[in-house]
């Protein structure tokens, strides 16, 4: 006969056996490296040779590198696609949630830049900025203007890829806000309209507040997807750009740890970006919580 | 104007807006189809030529040969199949473990896999870099697979959250019949959570499909690059040349398949992104 604590007994080795891949997992390939990451990046490892412990010089240095201000800086310069595509994406969601024809293949459509292969697309808009005879500067030209060699000039590469980051990104978020639009329940609106509420009146009492959440989740999850771009720069600008000015902070330490073999530099820089990404995960939870507690 | 025909009239606008705005969304990829299948002399064409007189096809014929195109696309099924079978198996044993199983320090070791989620591949790529190279498996696909077998914590968290809908008095009568815990699994909870599975499944394989980071770091020789790398060495190559159709044509190649599996479950695709991201 079975016991109930013989039961007991098996169901506890059973879920151990069934939980330890991803547990070990994380210990191998996440715990382990980030432990020797943090050790790295006090020590003048070169990926060769010994390590040498070198307390807080790699940190030293970084803060005198120009190049780390340069990537650090770029790398924020890119979020303003962020709020950008919010907006953009919002105002999308909303006129995808009237009643209208087509608004499956609206959302098809706009969720294709999505699942594209980033290095594809990444390719296709490097043609695109092309100075004579990109498509951008096709199209400027017809309302007569001339446009630039948009991934060749300092002062115009971050905006192109801005633009690029807001179009690859932009289905993703409008589909966010269309689900978050479509859990909202009419009769607020039709109390609203009763009350003789205007349309910007319903926007800002009860859509605004109604994807809040969504709001914050997105903010969250773009900064800390934007922290860590890499690919678009790596294809359209492999040296980094014209005065280095469209290297993302994920592509110089790649360039230092792959490249040049400055594994310790490397994983400081590589040590600052967790941080960066730790405190935003952070108040993402904190605001979770807090949520969670106002919201029933 | 009535209530109603104000509502027709705006929603007419809307729809105009929508439209021009999916234009615009969808014009650079028909662009780079348009690019593919041109003369050289229409691709510098001023104003652009849309839609050429004639379609060449040629360029679809060159790409296998101009650049290891065909073992691109083997190496990348290899990962992203192998990669997304046996993970997918680990990660929904795992969920169901953690959502219907009772052991101890079960909630610890649950919230010890999402923290980790806290933690970005470009901090721990330069260790995992090392420890692969010492194992000699650098310029190997297994630096790309093997992490994956072990399961993915995203999709660990969204099936956990599928299974905790499940009613236990399922379970806990199989368990008197006495089902083994690995049938239970099997042959209870797997068909309930099938749906879920597939959308994170095909999820994932998109995304190990068009990766760019892993692969960049492990593969150097042409012959083990994934699809991603090979149409990235097209652009490099052939770009000096001017060559766009041949880059276009290897560019629509490396899409195909992505936007195939995209077009026949969007739906499932569309509804489980939504899902996902709303509640997380």
């Amino acid at each position: 006969m079975i016991t109930k604590s013989n039961l007991y007994r098996k169901e506890k080795i059973y879920g151990y056996l069934f939980i330890l891949p991803p547990i070990l997992g994380l210990l191998i390939f996440t715990l382990f490296p980030f432990v020797y990451s943090l050790y790295g990046s006090f020590t003048d490892w070169d990926g060769l040779g010994q390590m040498n412990f070198i307390g807080l010089d790699n940190f030293k240095d970084l803060f005198s590198d120009e190049l780390f201000y340069k990537s650090m800086y770029n790398t924020l310069f890119l979020m303003l696609g962020i709020p950008i595509g919010l907006v953009l994406a919002l105002l999308l969601a909303l006129g995808l949630n009237r009643k209208i024809p087509g608004t499956t293949t609206f959302r098809v459509i706009y969720y294709i830049p999505v699942i594209s292969s980033l290095a594809a697309v990444s390719i296709m808009w490097n043609w695109a900025y092309n100075g004579d005879y990109g498509l951008v500067n096709q199209f400027l030209e017809l309302f007569g203007i001339k446009g630039p060699n948009w991934l060749m000039d300092k002062d115009t590469v971050k905006p192109a890829l801005i633009l690029m980051t807001v179009w690859k990104g932009l289905g993703y978020t409008m589909l966010l806000y269309l689900a978050a639009l479509q859990s909202v329940s009419r009769s607020y609106y039709e109390a609203a309209e009763l009350d003789g509420a205007s349309g910007f009146q319903m926007f800002r009492n009860i859509t605004w507040p109604m994807v809040k959440p969504v709001t914050f989740f997105l903010v969250v999850t773009n900064i800390i997807g934007g922290s860590q771009i890499f690919t678009e720069m790596n294809i359209m600008t492999p040296t980094g750009g014209p005065e280095y000015s469209s290297a993302s902070i994920v592509f110089y330490i790649w360039d230092k740890a792959f490249k040049n073999l400055q594994m310790g530099y490397a994983s400081a820089m590589a040590m600052i970006l967790g941080i960066f990404i730790f405190i935003v995960t952070l108040i993402q939870f904190k605001m979770n919580e807090k949520s969670s507690f106002d919201g029933d | 104007m009535s209530h109603s025909q104000k509502t027709k009239v705006t929603n007419i606008i809307i729809f105009i807006v929508l439209a021009i705005g999916a234009i615009a969304m969808i014009a650079p990829l028909l662009w780079m189809l348009s690019t593919s299948v041109k003369e050289k002399q229409d691709v510098f064409a001023l104003p652009p030529v849309w839609i050429p007189e004639v379609f060449q096809f040629g360029k679809y014929k060159e790409i296998w040969e101009a650049g290891p195109l065909l073992s691109g696309i083997k190496n990348s099924v290899i990962v992203a199949v192998s990669v997304t079978v046996v993970g997918t198996f680990t990660s929904s044993v795992a969920a169901f473990a953690f959502a219907k199983l009772r052991f101890p320090h079960k909630n610890k070791l649950f919230l010890a896999l999402i923290a980790s989620m806290m933690i970005p591949y470009p901090t721990v790529m330069i260790p995992q870099f090392m420890m692969f190279s010492k194992l000699g498996w650098v310029d190997t696909l297994l630096p790309l697979i093997v992490p994956g077998l072990f399961g993915n914590v995203v999709m660990i968290f969204f099936l956990r959250q599928y299974l905790l809908s499940v009613p236990d008095a399922i379970i806990e009568a199989a368990k008197i019949d006495g089902s083994s815990y690995f049938r239970l699994y099997s042959s209870i909870t797997f068909p309930l959570i099938k749906p879920a599975v597939a959308a994170q499944l095909i999820l994932w394989f998109m995304g190990i499909w068009n990766d760019y980071l892993a692969p960049i770091i492990y593969l150097n020789s042409p012959e083990t690059q994934t699809l991603q790398l090979v149409i990235a060495n097209f652009n490099a190559t052939y770009a000096i040349q001017t060559d766009y159709p041949l880059i276009m044509a290897a560019s629509i190649i490396a899409l195909l398949p992505v936007l195939i599996i995209f077009l026949i479950f969007q739906k499932q695709i569309i509804e489980s992104v939504a899902i996902s991201g709303v509640k997380g």
